[in-house]
């Protein structure tokens, strides 16, 4: 059985760099725009990385910051100074 | 089983029958009738005849439905509390075993609702 | 020369900040202190092991939300300054919006208070720590939601006493009950049925979908308080989930009584959830998934990818999953029925959906709208429309435990109810199925007391006999305002106005002569 992980950001401005850098750092993923927000899906993981985003958005970043745009997320948290980690083990 | 608690835990049930002034609760349910949602919730005199209980509490309450002309409920097949019923149109609710919080299932094979859907 | 302060990492922060802040008691002891934390058998070796994925430190926390508000509050600022009201897509969807602030913004303040208790109950530091945000959240969404809706409450009715309702109106002890319950149970319990059964199983399937289908419908207010606080509800569902991971590390004898709760709370948010499945299949005007689409993904889906995981602790799926991955197809409609029928007793308006919508219906559910609910929706069209809008004018049986009227059919047989009785020390109980009638039987001290509202009315405690005094006098409903169907109602002559279109009065005249 398919096991997806997924994350749901609102579709602002933010968004749109999170979502950029998601799909870079896992091209697995499927991208599904809905009325007012983005979700992502992906089997067993998803990652944001802070290095990634950084270059997207030409600014330091920190990982907590994808707080204030997530709407819901699937899937066991690992999160530390560098990466933002969703996945089912 | 019971509740786990952190003292001794016991109340009385709220909708015990002298809470309801000498009347009692009766539910009664018409299946393949779901244009009425749910079994009926009835506030009843205990002795009320069965045959009153038809005549001004059922009948009033389904007389909306396209089929309630048709039922003819005394003929019906009934089941009280879920066991086999024979209802006796002369004798109160309470000699026919109709205690508080019973409930009535009244089926009329013949009428299966709003274009045969069980409505 | 001095040093320069290097930040602290997340880890070492979160120590600092949380753990670090706790102390051992010396003249008091530990049991004392923490009263409530064993009753429920549930048993904790070592609080250290305690993981908050995000840790989140208050410093950080309050950083974050004041952001938020920020946002939303700009938000909340440009709908009203440019009368938002105005571009929804139908007044018909304001319904939903009362149902929302009567239904579930008390819930919010009444997870508050349970977060508030039991967060003082725990003898570890991160598990108090992580209770104290998430009740700090529960009282912001449960304002910022009254906010929200207070724009609305300037032009249209029902809104104007949602607390009040939420204890006293028939339908509104379907969620308050459902809380209740919760908060009266130990503090284990509550997380178990709060933050994972209801959190992290449950709650997406209101926040997400419907709320996106706010946006769909023009309400940008609620689309942002919707999605701001699930914004925290993502932190709140990772709790959730680490409760269950913890409780269940902490001792092998946890996981039966964890799964027991699990099967209790999945069932009762299950039926709770019947309120939204008729919300997103019935009051959005726009839609953008059905009920049984919502349920597939954010149910089926995405819980059973959790329940997969949790396998390993030996957590099987709730009992009676089966029964409600079937209803998916069913709840929305009976809901919906039900409400109408009894929509002189609601503070919103009810109608039957237009042709279209009805098409929409059939559509999205080809093996159950067209064979049981669309004859009787049409039926109930036909009557409408011929000055005999239908009311049903008999109180409806309800169940002892989600205290909903007794409306749920058979999986394998949906022309019957699945009506449950049982008796209990000489008294006779009636449920909506089995999942509500074991929960009883497992804890029947508890729901014996329940306030079922049709009860409550037959034994005089409602200000009166008659259903007319008891939705005026003790519900607060105003008559011919806030209830009866929607068409002609005064919130559809404001709209039409609002519109620039006149009132159909064809269909003002029916409504007259039916109520």
């Amino acid at each position: 059985m398919s096991q997806l992980v997924f994350i749901a950001f609102q579709d602002n401005d933010n968004a749109r760099y999170l979502a950029e850098a998601i799909m870079e750092d896992n091209p697995e993923a499927e991208l599904q725009h809905q009325p007012a927000m983005i979700r992502i899906q992906a089997e067993k993981r998803l990652v944001i990385n802070r290095e990634t985003m950084e270059e997207k958005l030409g600014r330091d970043w920190d990982v907590q910051e994808m707080l204030i745009d997530v709407i819901s997320i699937g899937g066991n948290v690992d999160e530390d100074d560098d990466h933002f980690i969703l996945q089912w083990k | 089983m019971s509740v786990n608690a952190l003292y001794d835990y016991k109340f009385e049930p709220r909708d015990k029958v002298e809470n309801f002034h000498g009347m009692q609760l009766l539910y009664l349910y018409w299946p393949h009738h779901l244009m009425y949602c749910s079994p009926f919730a009835f506030l009843v005199q205990p002795d009320m005849t069965f045959g009153a209980f038809i005549e001004e509490v059922l009948k009033p309450a389904v007389a909306a439905h396209p089929e309630a002309n048709k039922a003819s409920f005394l003929d019906a097949q009934w089941q009280l509390n879920g066991e086999p019923f024979t209802p006796d149109a002369s004798a109160s609710l309470k000699d026919s075993g109709i205690d508080h919080k019973s409930m009535l299932t009244v089926t009329t094979p013949e009428l299966n609702g709003i274009a045969g859907s069980a409505s | 020369m001095a040093v320069k302060n290097k930040k602290l990492n997340l880890k070492d922060k979160y120590q600092y900040l949380t753990r670090d802040m706790s102390w051992e008691p010396t003249y008091q002891k530990k049991e004392d202190i923490y009263p409530e934390e064993r009753f429920e058998g549930i048993k904790i070796t070592d609080w250290a092991q305690w993981e908050d994925p995000f840790r989140l430190t208050m410093d950080a926390y309050w950083k974050y939300q004041a952001e938020k508000e920020k946002k939303l509050y700009a938000i909340f600022d440009a709908f009203a300054q440019n009368n938002g009201h105005q571009n929804i897509s139908d007044a018909r969807y304001v319904n939903a919006l009362k149902l929302f602030l009567s239904g579930v913004s008390p819930l919010e303040h009444a997870a508050f208070q349970g977060y508030a208790k039991v967060g003082r109950q725990f003898s570890g530091a991160g598990a108090r720590v992580a209770c104290q945000m998430q009740a700090i959240d529960e009282l912001r969404h449960s304002q910022t939601q009254q906010h929200a809706m207070s724009h609305y409450n300037k032009h249209f009715n029902g809104l104007h006493d949602a607390a009040h309702m939420h204890d006293r109106v028939w339908f509104l002890s379907v969620p308050k009950s459902f809380f209740d319950d919760a908060r009266s149970a130990g503090p284990f319990e509550f997380l178990t049925a709060i933050s994972f059964s209801f959190e992290y199983v449950l709650t997406n399937l209101l926040f997400v979908p419907f709320m996106s289908g706010a946006a769909y419908n023009g309400d940008m207010a609620t689309v942002t308080f919707g999605f701001s606080a699930q914004s925290d509800e993502a932190r709140h569902m990772t709790l959730g989930l680490e409760v269950i991971k913890f409780i269940l590390e902490q001792h092998e004898d946890n996981v039966p009584i964890v799964q027991k709760w699990i099967d209790k709370w999945f069932w009762r948010g299950f039926r709770l959830l019947s309120l939204v499945g008729m919300m997103m299949d019935y009051m959005l005007p726009n839609r953008v998934m059905s009920w049984a689409e919502a349920w597939e993904v954010y149910y089926e889906q995405n819980g059973g990818a959790l329940f997969k995981d949790l396998e390993r602790y030996g957590i099987r799926p709730p009992k009676y999953q089966d029964i409600a991955n079937d209803a998916k197809n069913h709840v929305s409609h009976q809901a919906w029925a039900t409400f109408y029928q009894y929509g002189h007793a609601t503070n919103f308006h009810t109608w039957m959906p237009e042709k279209e919508e009805l098409d929409w219906l059939s559509e999205k559910y080809p093996d159950t709208f067209d064979k049981y609910y669309r004859p009787r929706f049409e039926h109930w069209a036909k009557e409408h429309a011929e000055g005999r809008r239908f009311y049903n004018n008999t109180l409806p049986q309800l169940c002892q435990v989600c205290q909903i009227p007794t409306i749920f059919t058979e999986k394998d047989d949906p022309t019957m109810l699945s009506h449950r009785q049982i008796e209990h020390e000489g008294e006779r109980y009636h449920f909506c199925s089995d999942g509500c009638c074991d929960i009883f039987k497992d804890e029947p001290e508890k729901y014996v007391q329940a306030w079922l509202p049709v009860h409550q009315i037959y034994q005089g405690n409602c200000e009166g006999g008659d259903v007319e005094t008891v939705v005026q006098k003790y519900y607060h409903i105003n008559i011919g305002e806030d209830n009866f169907e929607y068409i002609g109602s005064p919130d559809h002559k404001r709209w039409l106005s609002i519109k620039g279109k006149s009132t159909d009065e064809k269909a003002e005249n029916a409504n007259k002569d039916a109520a």
